[in-house]
């Protein structure tokens, strides 16, 4: 899986990084950075559970 | 081991945040039954928050899911337009226009509506924001709009001050209390934020209630108010936004439990007094395990969040779980991001980096040894990280250190660039 950020979405309030901080930070200019694109198997969850946790519906796990 | 016991049909009250979450926690939780979502107002899910933010500016409805997905990937039978009237234990039953639908299992997720001043909220002129309906009418009004009066210093108060404020408004913003958002930020910090208004030309009056509201022409309509200190603020417009009550006056007679300030009793697993029905969202008083204390937390966090689990429990297919959480909130003033974690209660603020002139700052709230609360003003990388720290229960002297480290290496920066 992969992860797509919707960068019109997207306000940088990090929610996201509170539930996969493997995989996303806030930037001091408040943009997200993904830190890692792919998901594997073992994190999974933690995307899954960034992705319902993201206030701007912005970000999507794609096949 | 998971109980084999599954309800076949899981009925939500509330087509919101939490409602929708509900749902989408009982499927991902394995349910297979029906689910039924019955929500007051006409519109699919959507999102609040950007009602006084981005919305109120302009953009599209925030729908929080595509709306074809209801029928085809989640499998919800969406009931909405009416609100439920009455909930029957003894039936498993709610009634909605009359009508009662049974259930297996309930998920109740109603929310809360503004609290109104009495005797004023019939004038013409006299508004108050929580659907996508109020959103509309406050975004015309303001378009003819001069000067608006907002009775609450809080945050939706100080959203629609920036949004006003932009429109080119001339906004006051009354507050009873001499501590603005000292529930959120406490006292000291609810000051120090509440500076905000005076500095983008909003004119802030604490300690003053409204004693008369003066009205003219065909209708009655606003034309000023009169406050407890005497003065008069010529107003077209007058915003109340102090604070939200639980909907729940619906579940009178239900038998179930209620707190004295009307939101419904949870326990750790979001379950109410009632057998098979659980709540979620705005309209719940439950024990925080985190924080150590039982109320009501009216932010998106944790609506998404007990939303979720309450589906999932209720749906009873995997073992119940129990809800805690480091609680959290944003808001956007006159173009500067806030952000809370933790909480303020009982706890000493101090600055950690930055500076309240530059208007960037991170404050932390000291309890004891350790950190409970952050706060952060424009420094949207800082909090997720403050939050965790929060979570894992770090000493006040390791979060402090955190900063401190950082700010050599930010001196060391400066140093290399000069």
């Amino acid at each position: 899986m992969k992860i797509v950020v919707d960068r019109i979405k997207c306000v940088g309030l990090g929610l996201c990084e509170a539930a996969a901080p493997t995989h996303f930070e806030v930037g001091d200019d408040g943009q997200l950075i993904v830190l890692r694109e792919t998901v594997d198997e073992q994190d999974l969850a933690q995307a899954e559970e960034a992705v319902r946790s993201c206030p701007t519906s912005a970000l999507k796990l794609i096949s | 081991m998971s109980a084999p016991v599954v309800s076949k049909r899981l009925v939500i009250v509330g087509a919101s945040l939490a409602g929708l979450r509900a749902a989408e926690g009982a499927r991902a939780s394995g349910f297979t039954g029906e689910i039924v979502l019955i929500g007051a107002e006409e519109h699919l899910p959507y999102d609040r928050p950007p009602l006084s933010k981005q919305y109120l500016g302009d953009a599209e409805i925030p729908y929080l899911r595509d709306p074809d997905s209801y029928v085809h990937e989640l499998n919800v039978r969406a009931v909405l337009g009416n609100p439920v009237t009455a909930l029957r234990p003894d039936e498993k039953a709610v009634v909605v226009n009359g009508e009662s639908i049974s259930y297996d299992s309930l998920v109740i997720a109603t929310g809360a509506a503004p609290r109104e001043l009495p005797g004023y909220s019939e004038i013409p002129g006299v508004v108050t924001l929580r659907n996508l309906e109020d959103t509309h009418s406050l975004r015309r009004a303001l378009d003819a709009t001069h000067n608006i009066t907002i009775v609450g210093a809080g945050i939706i108060g100080a959203e629609i001050a920036t949004a006003a404020r932009k429109r080119g408004c001339e906004v006051t913003v009354i507050e009873a209390t001499h501590y603005p958002l000292e529930r959120a930020v406490g006292r000291e910090m609810g000051l120090v934020l509440s500076q905000m208004h005076p500095r983008n030309g909003t004119d802030l009056r604490c300690g003053v209630t409204l004693a008369e509201l003066r009205t003219e022409g065909e209708g009655g309509k606003v034309s000023s108010v009169v406050l407890s200190d005497g003065s008069e603020i010529k107003t077209d417009l007058l915003l109340v936004s102090i604070g939200v009550v639980p909907t729940t006056s619906w579940l009178k007679d239900s038998g179930i439990e209620l707190h004295p300030d009307g939101s419904i009793a949870c326990d750790e697993y979001l379950k109410t007094s009632l057998d098979d029905v659980y709540a979620a969202g705005d309209a719940i008083s439950w024990p925080n395990a985190h924080t150590g204390r039982t109320g009501r937390l009216e932010t998106w966090t944790s609506a998404n969040e007990q939303g979720a689990i309450a589906g999932r429990n209720a749906a009873g297919v995997e073992d119940a779980l129990a809800y805690s959480t480091v609680p959290y909130f944003w808001s956007d003033w006159y173009g500067h991001r806030i952000q809370f974690a933790g909480t303020a209660h009982d706890a000493e603020p101090e600055v950690v980096i930055g500076g309240y002139e530059e208007e960037k700052f991170v404050v932390l709230y000291r309890s004891g040894d350790h950190v409970v609360g952050a706060l952060a003003v424009n420094e949207p990388a800082k909090i997720m990280k403050d939050r965790r720290r929060i979570q894992q229960r770090s000493t006040w002297a390791e979060a402090v250190e955190h900063y401190k480290e950082l700010g050599r290496k930010l001196a060391l920066i400066q140093q290399e660039t000069v």
